[in-house]
């Protein structure tokens, strides 16, 4: 089972993180500024993705349909209420991606893993075929443009966000949803899905409803990944269908695996790994995802653990 | 009662969906006797039909014949399938299914990008061997599309002709029933997968290079590919060969039935839907008889 | 010629063989009793590589084969019966029968003796020859597990209780094959819950308690007294 490491190291480790994090922006020149945004969210989605995969034990090539649900209900919202409203637009893109997770949720109960994994592959295909067919509604292939709400308090009055002040929200939210995810997972909540993982018909024989601990799951993963979804379309101001195919799961699950399943930091490392990666070297070689995705397969067959799993083993000894 | 849409419309779809149907069943049996056997979901299997596909065009356009090009693509895709088998897959023997779901797509994203950097992002559009149409009602039907049915036809044929006799047919299935007692009769089970998944991979590539003419030959055409027969293998039932190949016609008939009412990137949903109804109602397969 | 040294096997994480050495001689029928759950399946699988070792030795014919893939020990003449008899349902008969019989270097004509001697060992198997494995009763279902063992022409058998489940009919059945093998030279190492039979065909028999031999005596004197038989198994 996956045990919190030590309190004051944790804490210390985890605080300098986000000074780091929150600097940032003051440092760095603007595309770097951009780019660490990016990957927040993107780590944010990679979080939501390990809750099923690291911890409850299911593999979802679905987080695309989520991600692209809550991006294309934050459009709706910035597009049909004037003035854009951004709490507005994260409740739109939380609904989107709840309804479809409440879908995926019943499906997790009823079908064993590679079925629920294809499951999910097809629920993402089918959410990008009436995106992209659906051109009045959804823009189709060229998706839809909207403009960025500003920050708005309530009694305050709304403010612009500057690429700096989007950049710390998206810290706050993301590591908001860290800390709570991590609860959530440390909690009897998360030690029971973490069973079910490990083996599943015991658990049920041990007298746990399976069947609700999983939906449970699958909508917090869903809603996590909806929010990353949300932050996205408010950072980058488009909505598109790319988003939605399911190679994006693919890529997902990739940080998942390479940064360590089931440790939720993890895949925000192998979300900041990959993205780094390809930035880095598609200066010098265009077809850099050939020997990143070389790299994959060698770390599923001899690390299965991932970078983090593969440190914490060595801390360990 | 009148339907609204002409019958001979509907005709030329039947056809049609049988043509599609054919190519897709050569792909999904394939992959379902790969799954059957060592319980392998091969993301990379759509990107194996499209490497035949590259690998058969660069052979027509070397020495011009489309019949060589099928064979030589077969026999390229099927090493390099056996080597991969033997390179990726056989250390994952035993794990958890899910590594070797992420080892294919991994795999297969490393075909996609190795082709898009060989071959280039345009489609190569392969000559039809047989030329020439006939009277399709009001359509002229091209007679390709016919050969490219029997032909499938014939290999699916072939493969099954071959399991069911001779020695090395039953060491498949005996394997597929029972790797490990097949393994104590003394049949060489490591290599018996390496060379189920060589056939499987050889069967994608001839789907590729036959569907060349039809549909061209791009880097991104696996995905779909990929898709398309992991649903029919579903539908099938998985491990099921007879499964798939009725499976993957009734699929494509579906599809191209819906065509007629819907655009065809959309009637793709037709195909998802059949698939969630069959995992929701007859999870073992369509056409497989109700388990005990 | 089978020779099982302080063998240690896990099933994950429990601890099943605690140091099992046995040997069994060419043409040597012995016999592994025990209790249930003791180990005695698990020491046939650990032998057939199917439960590979984490320490001690099996060897075979002066080889060491400690770990070796069931195939290979197909081919050097182990042949495996498991308990459950693991017929191939969807195989015919004859199909059953051919996993062991298509071997490299066996001509036609070997072939076809190997047939006959089955089928004459066992009548009923050419009757059903080409009915699926799984439509086979019990009985007929452990007669054709030995008859595909038969064909790989082995020096060894490896039996796994092949009388569970089966009428007195059948058992008696059993017994003249484990005798006409004997008398062929081929060795049994045979694993039993019917005491009597085990006495009755085997030379010497081991008893197996917790994962480890515990005694080990001819069965002449067993026969003669079962007061040890009673103490291990409490039969």
């Amino acid at each position: 089972m996956t045990r919190a490491p030590s309190h004051r190291g944790y804490w210390i480790g985890f605080a300098v993180v986000v000074t780091l994090l929150t600097i940032a922006p003051l440092v760095l020149p603007p595309f770097w500024r951009r780019f660490v945004t990016e990957i927040l969210i993107w780590g944010l989605l990679a979080m939501s993705s390990d809750i099923l995969i690291g911890y409850t034990g299911m593999v979802s090539f679905g987080h695309s349909a989520f991600f692209g649900l809550g991006m294309y209900g934050a459009a709706a919202a910035l597009l049909t209420v004037k003035p854009p409203n951004l709490w507005l637009a994260i409740v739109y893109g939380l609904v989107g991606a709840g309804a479809v997770a409440v879908f995926v949720a019943y499906f997790s109960t009823r079908l064993r893993e590679i079925y629920f994994g294809i499951t999910t592959l097809v629920f993402s295909q089918i959410f990008y075929v009436i995106i992209f067919t659906w051109t009045e509604v959804t823009g189709g292939e060229n998706g839809l443009t909207f403009g960025q709400p500003g920050l708005g308090l309530p009694g305050l009055g709304s403010v612009p966000f500057t690429p700096d002040l989007l950049h710390w929200f998206v810290l706050a939210v993301v590591t908001l949803s860290y800390l709570l995810l991590r609860r959530i997972t440390q909690s009897p909540f998360g030690m029971v899905l973490q069973s079910i993982r490990e083996n599943e018909p015991r658990t049920r024989a041990i007298g746990y409803a399976v069947e609700r601990y999983k939906i449970v799951a699958v909508m917090l993963s869903g809603l996590f990944a909806g929010l990353a979804g949300v932050l996205y379309a408010i950072q980058n101001k488009f909505a598109a269908p790319d988003f939605v195919f399911f190679l994006v799961s693919g890529e997902v699950v990739i940080f998942n695996v390479m940064g360590g399943i089931g440790t939720l930091v993890g895949p925000i490392a192998g979300a900041a790994f990959f993205l780094l990666v390809r930035e880095g070297l598609s200066r010098y070689f265009e077809y850099y995802l050939i020997p990143v995705g070389i790299i994959f397969v060698l770390m599923v067959i001899f690390l299965p653990q991932g970078f983090l799993g593969f440190l914490r083993r060595r801390l360990n000894q | 009662m009148s339907v609204g849409i002409p019958v001979d419309q509907i005709l030329v779809q039947t056809v049609n969906g049988l043509v599609n149907g054919m190519i897709l069943a050569l792909v999904a049996s394939g992959l379902t006797l790969i799954f059957g056997i060592m319980d392998v979901v091969n993301f990379a299997h759509g990107d194996l039909v499209m490497l035949g596909g590259f690998v058969g065009a660069g052979t027509i356009a070397a020495t011009g014949n489309f019949w060589i090009a099928l064979v030589v693509a077969a026999l390229v895709v099927a090493v390099f399938g056996a080597a991969l088998q033997i390179s990726t897959l056989r250390p994952l023997l035993g794990r958890d299914p899910l590594t070797t779901i992420l080892a294919t797509f991994g795999v297969s994203l490393v075909l996609q990008k190795y082709a898009l950097w060989q071959w280039g992002p345009s489609a190569r559009n392969l000559p039809e061997p047989i030329t020439g149409r006939f009277d399709l009602f009001y359509l002229q039907y091209p007679w390709y599309r016919v050969a490219t049915a029997l032909l499938a036809g014939i290999m699916i044929g072939a493969l099954w002709l071959f399991l069911k006799r001779g020695k090395y047919g039953i060491w498949i299935r005996a394997t597929t029933q029972d790797r490990v007692m097949a393994s104590a009769m003394g049949i060489p089970v490591p290599w018996v997968h390496t060379a189920v998944f060589a056939i499987g991979a050889a069967m994608a590539a001839a789907s590729g290079v036959l569907f060349g003419p039809l549909g061209g030959v791009t880097q991104t055409m696996g995905a779909d590919f990929t898709l398309r027969a992991f649903i029919v293998v579903v539908v099938g039932g998985m491990g099921n060969l007879g499964g798939s190949i009725l499976a993957a016609i009734f699929i494509s008939l579906l599809e191209a039935y819906a065509s007629l009412v819907v655009s065809p990137a959309q009637a793709v949903i037709v195909s998802f839907v059949a698939l969630i109804l069959t995992l929701l109602f007859r999870p073992t397969g369509l056409f497989v008889p109700t388990p005990k | 010629m089978l020779s099982l040294r302080d063998v240690h096997t896990y099933y994950g994480k429990s601890h099943i063989l605690h140091g099992v050495s046995l040997e069994v001689g060419p043409g040597e029928v012995v016999g592994l009793l025990g209790r249930n759950g003791v180990g005695k399946s698990t020491t046939l699988k650990s032998v057939m590589g199917l439960a590979p070792p984490a320490s001690g030795h099996v060897s075979f014919e002066g080889r060491d084969i400690t770990g070796l893939a069931p195939h290979h020990l197909a081919r050097l003449g182990i042949a495996w019966v498991p308990e459950d008899r693991r017929i191939f349902r969807l195989l015919s008969v004859m199909e059953n029968l051919r996993t062991g019989l298509d071997r490299t270097g066996v001509d036609d004509a070997r072939r076809a003796k190997l047939l006959d001697k089955v089928y004459a060992a066992f009548p009923v198997l050419r009757d059903r020859r080409d009915q699926a494995g799984g439509t086979l009763s019990g009985g007929e279902q452990q007669m054709l597990a030995i008859a595909r063992a038969m064909m790989l022409e082995p020096k060894i058998i490896l039996l796994d209780e092949p009388t569970e489940g089966l009428m007195p009919r059948m058992v008696s059945q059993i017994r003249e094959i484990v005798e006409v093998l004997h008398r062929e030279g081929v060795a049994i190492l045979l694993v039993e819950q019917n005491v009597a039979l085990t006495l009755a065909v085997s030379s010497r028999v081991y008893i197996m308690e917790k994962g480890v031999v515990r005694h080990q005596a001819p069965a002449a004197d067993l026969r003669a007294d079962q007061a040890v038989i009673h103490q291990y198994l409490g039969v």
